[in-house]
């Protein structure tokens, strides 16, 4: 009986040991799998599980849940993740109003949330956390850039467009920030509307000489094609989010020639970049979005963390995660002090590719080496 | 121009009506007649708008794919009807909305099983495409206008259906007692079916239409859905006349909310507020609309029976 005891204490200290340094670590992402903002969402999920298989790690176990873009129901997935499945760190969620609810708890309870695409501005100010890191950008980000686009191509009337929620609000604010001409007219939309005649009467209404517009998912796709058939000829312009590769195959050809921003783009230049766009292709099928770009890198960054810290070292884990010691699709990478990214941002175009299939394509550099606006808010 | 602005509205409202009117319709119907509470009648909206982006994408026709969205909904309503639905008749309402909130998963699921989590592409035919000109300096997309043309035809159509025909005597008879025509000899069940794919039919038909103007994607007909319920309770549950005249007092003040509370809030509280509590209010106001009817007339403006 003893030497039984002593076997298998022996055995346990054995494998404590053995395994004191590879400690698994326990992703739980939450993200739309159903209903209208499902586009995004699986393609967050497929590029953060490639990343995950790309990198070859064995001891990354992932938990996946289906938030159909409800605050509610995405709070009671992270409650259960935390409790009952144990998750060290959380991801995945593509919605500014549900990371604002799942956030701030989840980090509060010691787990770390890295975000793959929501970027709030509050998150990045006065309520930052120590554990909270965006891979992807601060929502202001790429409205920003696009504002930049319109003041420095000298565009004098614009007329502004996005729906009544956190990232709305944050998007048009951003936009203001570098845009200083005239604002013919600020709209809000309710989110989640899908018909957008009223807005595009009040655009034709005017005179404005270019729409910027942010309706990311279903809502953008009706509003193009709406907009094409409605015979006002002011051109458009968006965030990535509008002309992502998710929304394009179904605006169909009224997308080409539009304008956009992102800190991303299919055809960006580096090794890594062109490794993630053919192996998503291959995995899956298509091109990979915008959404799926930043979840790679979100995979990315926890897969090559996890090889050398042990998740159960908060500040180690921390630390390395603050490093950003990883290879990014955007080329380089680096975070800002309150955890958000410091980044480039292009300005695309909308056209066909060799294949006839619409994608984007870099055509300027709008911002270079990118802070939020918020950082200095964030005493951490 | 705020003139040409003010009619452009005008008949986007009257659009969004009629399309509203093409759910309300189907579901007032089924509940006047026999009672039940059809939370899947979006389901079949969502069947109608991918059975023609299908259709359409693998024949090149948007007809044929309209075609295929008034078959391919009816035929779901048919058999949803005989499988499903016919065994809630007897049971109350809580049992029906239970059940039937079932089938819009069921049928959420199976689309996303078939087709995907994408949006698929559905565009208008290029006969109607492009934008006409009105008097008044309007200028209208000419699909927009065929659209109310369709759905005011729908409308007449179901007036002479109803109260020219014998199946609309029948239907008519139906609301009014249900055992009594069944025990003077007519096959309720039948009925039943017939009236359950026939406001299957309209539904796909609205979801068809307004897929190509907006995206086809799973879930798309929840929102509808609602809206559609508080037409017909404006209207009064039953009545295709309240259905009508509900759904056109619905898109008429939820588009011109969204056009003139911001504008009238800016005046008195700047743009930069106004924006955003305009746009909160303007998605508040069909429902308030709502509760003053109901304040005045609890039945709805077109109770179908005492």
């Amino acid at each position: 009986m003893k030497k039984i005891l002593a076997a298998s204490a022996l055995a346990l200290g054995l494998g404590v040991s053995a395994t004191a340094f590879a400690e698994p670590v326990k992703v739980g992402l939450i993200t739309t799998l159903s209903g209208g903002g499902a586009g995004l969402g699986v393609d967050a999920r497929d590029g953060f599980m490639l990343a995950i298989k790309l990198s070859g790690a064995t001891d990354i176990e992932v938990v996946t849940e289906d938030d159909a873009m409800k605050p509610e129901l995405a709070v009671q997935i992270a409650d259960k993740m935390i409790q009952s499945d144990k998750v060290d760190v959380l991801t995945g969620i593509i919605w500014s109003n549900l990371a604002m609810a799942v956030v701030p708890n989840a980090v509060a309870q010691g787990k770390f949330y890295l975000s793959p695409n929501a970027g709030p501005s509050p998150l990045a100010g006065a309520k930052c956390d120590k554990n909270y890191f965006n891979v992807a950008y601060q929502n202001d980000n790429f409205h920003e850039a696009a504002g930049n686009y319109a003041q420095t191509e000298g565009i004098k009337k614009m007329f502004i467009l996005a729906p009544n929620y956190p990232a709305g609000t944050d998007s048009l604010n951003g936009f203001k920030r570098f845009y200083k001409g005239e604002l013919v007219g600020e709209v809000y939309t309710k989110l989640g509307q899908t018909d957008y005649a009223a807005e595009i009467a009040q655009i034709r209404a005017s005179g404005a000489d270019s729409v910027f517009f942010f309706l990311p998912g279903g809502m953008g796709i009706a509003f193009m094609k709406q907009y094409a058939q409605s015979g006002v000829e002011i051109p458009v312009m968006g965030p990535g989010f509008s002309f992502s590769q998710d929304v394009l195959g179904a605006i169909g050809d009224a997308a080409l020639g539009a304008k956009n921003t992102a800190s991303w783009s299919p055809d960006l230049d580096n090794a890594r970049n062109k490794e993630f766009v053919t192996a998503f292709k291959a995995e899956y099928n298509r091109l990979p979005s915008i959404y799926a770009a930043q979840a790679f890198d979100t995979g990315s960054l926890i897969a090559a963390v996890a090889a050398k810290t042990d998740v159960k070292d908060a500040d180690a884990f921390r630390a390395a995660l603050e490093a950003a010691d990883f290879q990014s699709v955007r080329g380089k990478f680096k975070f800002n002090t309150n955890h958000h990214p410091i980044q480039d941002f292009y300005v695309r175009e909308v056209v066909k590719d060799a294949d006839g299939v619409l994608t984007n394509k870099i055509i300027a550099t709008s911002f270079t080496d990118h802070e939020d606006a918020y950082a200095k808010d964030c005493k951490m | 121009m705020q003139t040409a602005l003010l009619i452009e509205q005008l008949l986007n409202g009257i659009q969004f009506g009629v399309m509203l009117f093409l759910m309300a319709a189907g579901l007032t119907l089924i509940f006047g007649v026999m009672g039940l509470i059809n939370l899947a009648h979006g389901s079949l909206y969502m069947v109608g708008a991918f059975a023609c982006a299908w259709v359409a994408a693998a024949t090149g026709s948007f007809w044929l794919g309209l075609l295929a969205s008034l078959v391919a909904a009816a035929a779901a309503g048919a058999i949803v009807e005989m499988t499903v639905i016919r065994r809630l008749y007897g049971r109350d309402h809580l049992d029906q909305v239970l059940a039937t909130f079932a089938l819009i998963l069921i049928f959420s699921e199976a689309t996303r099983w078939v087709f995907g989590s994408f949006p698929l592409y559905l565009n208008i035919p290029p006969l109607l495409g492009g934008a006409v000109a009105l008097p008044g300096g309007v200028h209208y997309p000419l699909y927009r206008l065929a659209i109310i043309g369709v759905g005011l035809a729908v409308a007449l159509g179901l007036y002479l259906l109803i109260s020219r025909t014998r199946l609309g005597m029948r239907i008519r008879a139906g609301e009014s007692d249900r055992e009594m025509i069944g025990a003077l000899g007519v096959d309720i069940r039948t009925l039943y079916t017939i009236v359950f794919a026939l406001g299957a039919a309209l539904a796909g038909l609205a979801g068809a239409m307004v897929g190509a103007l907006q995206s086809v994607q799973v879930g798309m007909g929840e929102p509808v859905l609602i809206l559609a319920f508080v037409v017909i309770v404006i209207g009064g549950i039953g009545s295709i006349k309240g259905a009508f005249v509900g759904a056109l007092l619905v898109g008429i003040t939820d588009t011109m909310g969204r056009l003139l509370l911001p504008q009238m809030l800016a005046a008195i509280i700047g743009p930069a507020q106004a924006a955003g509590i305009g746009a909160a209010l303007a998605s508040m106001l069909i429902y308030i609309v709502m509760a003053l009817i109901l304040a005045v007339r609890p039945k709805g403006l077109f109770a179908a029976q005492a």
